[in-house]
């Protein structure tokens, strides 16, 4: 009876293991497999020591399984009274250790390999900060930075989720694939950390400090990360997305990029000339606000008492306007409050000034225009 | 020669204390407050600990609950990153180590043949700082910006520059939840090398006793280490310092070094005593002797020691010499083997044994399973260059819980199913045991087995949402969390069941394969025991 008890729950583990090693297979159950060489050798280090460990388990589980079977008291077993065996004693710890420089082996030179981001062909800085990543192209001059665009209402169950639901961005990272990317990361508050599981990458972002890291995509494609590490509150909103383009297709992006920017610049120098209309820069502030204040300072300005200040009323809002441009321009130090000049056009940050004192009931009238903003900025000079 | 006149006083002086109030213990309130007595202390220290573990408990259930289904349903990000904080602090300083603590205080001096701990008013102190502690760290999430929301770990700068005012509660709490640990562990170690009865020498004493010894040692050795961490955080955020903000010449990455020296000694901490538990119930249920007592013991030894040496391996991403990965990775991996040496022995202790399955074997037995389904995942993360896939995302979630859930915890249930007894006098209620024991087994196995998959799937931790594509397993998750937690309602009502002597009463030496002092004193054990040293038979 207990014999075919034990030989029915060996069969039942011995033909359930196929389908639990297909099961590990596939890709909402496991690792990515990836589309780099080094995602491949570290999908391939993670399942031979998930068999390896497998094996052990098999092993030891099934000796306790064994004796918790057939050396039950209810069989009438008498227990024996071997104990301290300096042979098994020796052959249960060398072994292990034999099987450990096995894993040693593979697992150094995969990380040899990871840690060498030398003869790269592009370099990226990539910055965190709370809670969007900025990408800067070291050798063309070309920056951005790339917001989760998730709607908030489809965070607050209001319209239905889309399928790459807090994995989509504004502006993803583009890389060219077959060349070697070289990432220079670091982080302009707290430590994040930029992760893209296709890629096998995840570095912290260090204030203060660079790390390294890079890959070389196989595919073209559009590879979706998150934000590793807790860095506050809207830690779960901040996405990496990277596009990888052919090489052909990613030079002629980058000259599309150039052309992009001479014109943004030459949009900069005409608002400078002219006067926008209140209501302009109050729908611009608007969605400005929305898109890059409200994560702290909250949509309807009162901010979360004791975390973030509330704008209505508070003495920026209602204090000089240059004030109100100098934090917005520089941020304030040693609060999260960051410098936006280099996230903001002269014209947004006119009108997000112009929006903030004028929403939530303040109606001050101020009316500051991209000028004045430029004012401001080179005041010095 | 001085150690052994100092052992005749204390045991001189121990009876003597005895002789004085054979009368038991006061009445009321005051028993509580005054008591310097180790099984009331140890009571105090297991009720507390059980109350601190049904509070993080239920906040583990509102992490779940948001988590139940993609969006933002039930609480706001600031406060899920409060919840999940507050959670792993409780967990950690208020349920685990406080239990432990009730377990060694109960039981060392009963194991020792001591007539109590060595240092009883300084006992009655290092408990009755905790409730304080934990009042402070939970009255911090009712002020103005909430509570730590910066994670168990309070990385800085998050926990410096970027943390609410609460911040000052919190390390306010950690120092004297130190203090506390500390004062215990003092306790701890004197009481051992002081109060053994004669002829217990170092290669009788049972092996939770061991186990706690070295635990006692690692506990003096890093919580200075937390106070200083959380001292530096405190005059980063309020005294104008920059030991980890890199515009004044500090380096946030040191942080993690200073709390990671701390922590992974911590995590040992938090598993050698429960080592000590499933050394001593095994063999009593397999009616058969420890297979390697001496190996047992050096290979705690031998854990501890190494965890001095694995810090970083918490911090591969942060960006190190690769040489310094390669040898955090190494001394990672070495763990393994003395950890498998343990494993090793309970199985071979089993061997050929007269295997019974009580309630308190039954958690045991599932202790070492899943424990080592922990390990497993350990070793996995021990591989540098996947860790870096792994790191931050629910598979690390997935296995601390598997060490600490089924591993600490359960045989944290595991004593007290083999123990209790012992304290209350009378077989608690064997059915409702049973029952705990299933509920707990299948509902922990459906809360964090599946968090394997949405991590290796690419889950990170400590989001309050999620892409839609972890939705099934999460909910699947959030089901076994709820079904764990009630299962543990189970436990509290067999435990005041037999707190109030309901059920059989039981003979002075419960288990019939049990050894040790314990079960030489009558059932319940009286208010006094070993007033008189018992005699040592080899």
């Amino acid at each position: 009876m207990v014999k075919r008890v034990v030989l029915s729950v060996c069969a039942l583990i011995a033909s359930s293991l196929p389908f639990i090693c297909l099961g590990a297979e596939k890709s909402d159950l496991n690792l990515p497999v990836g589309v780099t060489d080094i995602s491949q050798k570290v999908y391939d280090l993670h399942m031979t020591i998930f068999y390896i460990c497998i094996a052990i388990g098999v092993v030891v589980f099934g000796v306790m399984l064994w004796a918790m079977i057939f050396h039950r008291k209810s069989r009438g077993v008498k227990a024996a009274n071997f104990h301290e065996s300096l042979k098994v004693e020796v052959a249960w710890t060398v072994i292990p250790f034999v099987i450990l420089i096995g894993m040693a082996i593979p697992a150094t030179k995969t990380l040899f390999e990871m840690e060498d981001a030398s003869e790269s062909d592009v370099t990226i800085v990539v910055t965190g900060s709370q809670w969007k990543w900025h990408y800067k192209y070291l050798d063309d001059d070309i920056e951005f930075y790339s917001l989760m665009s998730t709607p908030m209402e489809q965070i607050k169950n209001k319209w239905v989720k889309g399928d790459d639901y807090l994995l989509e961005v504004d502006k993803p990272l583009v890389i060219p694939t077959d060349r070697k990317v070289r990432f220079l990361m670091t982080s302009d508050d707290v430590i994040h950390s930029w992760w893209v599981p296709d890629f096998a990458v995840k570095k912290d972002a260090n204030p203060g400090f660079i790390n390294e890291a890079w890959t070389r995509v196989n595919e073209p494609g559009i590879y979706r990360g998150q934000c590793a590490e807790l860095c506050g509150k809207d830690h779960a909103f901040m996405p990496v997305v990277v596009k990888a383009l052919p090489p052909e297709e990613f030079d002629a992006w980058m000259i599309e990029q150039k052309r992009i920017k001479a014109e943004a610049a030459a949009e900069e120098a005409r608002l400078l000339a002219m006067n926008m209309s209140f209501d302009d820069l109050m729908q611009e502030g608007e969605s400005v606000y929305l898109a890059y204040c409200a994560a702290c300072h909250q949509a309807n300005g009162a901010g979360l008492p004791g975390v973030f200040p509330s704008l209505i009323n508070s003495p920026i809002t209602i204090g000089g306007v240059d004030g109100h441009i100098d934090i917005v321009v520089n941020g304030k130090k040693g609060t999260a409050m960051q410098a936006f000049v280099k996230q903001l056009s002269l014209k947004q940050i006119a009108a997000v000034v112009t929006y903030e004192r004028n929403a939530w009931g303040m109606n001050s009238g101020d009316i500051v225009q991209p000028k004045d903003v430029y004012q401001f900025i080179n005041q010095g000079e | 020669m001085n150690s052994v006149t100092s052992t005749q006083d204390t045991i001189q002086h121990g009876s003597d204390q005895g002789h004085d109030s054979h009368h038991g213990p006061a009445k009321g309130i005051k028993r509580w407050l005054y008591t310097t007595n180790h099984k009331d202390i140890g009571s105090l220290y297991l009720w507390f600990a059980f109350i601190m573990f049904l509070v993080g408990g239920a906040m583990a259930m509102v992490i779940r609950a948001e988590l139940f289904q993609p969006g933002l349903q039930i609480v706001e990000p600031h406060f899920f990153n409060q919840m999940t904080t507050v959670h792993g602090l409780i967990m950690v300083f208020g349920a685990v180590m406080p239990a432990f603590t009730g377990l060694a205080n109960w039981m060392i001096p009963m194991m020792i043949g001591a007539p109590d701990m060595a240092l009883p008013r300084m006992n009655n102190l290092s408990f009755w700082i905790l409730p304080f502690a934990f009042l402070i760290l939970l009255a911090s999430l009712f002020v103005e910006g909430g509570g730590p929301a910066f994670g168990w770990t309070f990385y800085a700068p998050l926990s410096t520059t970027y943390s609410g005012d609460s911040t000052a509660l919190f390390v306010f709490s950690v120092h004297i939840m130190g203090i506390s640990s500390i004062m215990g562990a003092i306790n701890v170690i004197v009481t051992i090398w002081n109060m053994r009865a004669p002829g217990m020498t170092w290669f009788k004493l049972p092996l939770f006793v061991w186990t706690w010894l070295i635990t006692a040692f690692l506990l003096i050795a890093v919580m200075p280490v937390l106070a200083g961490a959380v001292t530096m955080v405190l005059t980063d955020k309020y005294f104008g310092t920059s030991f980890f903000d890199a515009a004044g010449g500090g380096d946030p990455v040191m942080f993690q070094h200073i709390f990671w020296f701390f922590g992974h000694p911590e995590v040992y901490i938090m598993i050698l005593p429960a080592f000590g538990i499933i050394s001593t119930i095994v063999p009593a249920f397999s009616r058969k002797k420890l297979f390697g007592y001496t190996s047992m013991v050096y290979a705690t030894v031998s854990i501890a020691l190494l965890s001095f040496l694995v810090w970083a391996h918490h911090m591969f991403t942060t960006g190190m010499p690769v040489y310094a990965e390669l040898f955090f990775m190494y001394c990672t991996m070495l763990i393994s083997v003395p950890t498998g040496v343990k494993v090793f022995n309970w199985v071979a202790t089993m061997w050929r044994g007269a295997i019974s399955y009580e309630v308190p074997m039954l958690f045991s037995l599932a202790f070492i399973v899943l424990f080592t389904f922990g390990g497993f995942s350990g070793l996995m993360l021990a591989i540098t260059p996947v860790d870096f896939q792994y790191h931050d995302t629910y598979f690390v979630v997935a296995h601390f819980h598997y060490v600490l859930v089924t591993g600490a915890i359960f045989s944290l249930i595991a004593a007290a199913y083999y123990w209790l007894p012992k304290w209350t006098g009378v077989m608690y209620d064997v059915g409702l045991a049973k029952l705990h024991f299933w509920c707990s087994l299948i509902s922990v196995n459906v809360l964090f087995f599946p968090m394997h998959f949405v991590g290796l799937a690419g889950m990170p931790r400590r989001i309050p949402d999620y892409s839609i594509q972890f939705a099934d397993w999460n909910q699947i998750i959030s089901l076994g969390g709820f079904a764990f937690g009630l299962s543990q309602l189970i436990f509290l009502a067999l435990v005041i069941k037999a707190c109030r002597k309901q059920g059989e009463p039981v003979a002075d030496k419960v288990w019939d394969g049990a050894e040790g002092l314990e079960w030489t004193v009558a059932s319940p054990a009286p208010y006094h025991t070993f007033t008189t040293p018992p005699k040592i038979q080899d």
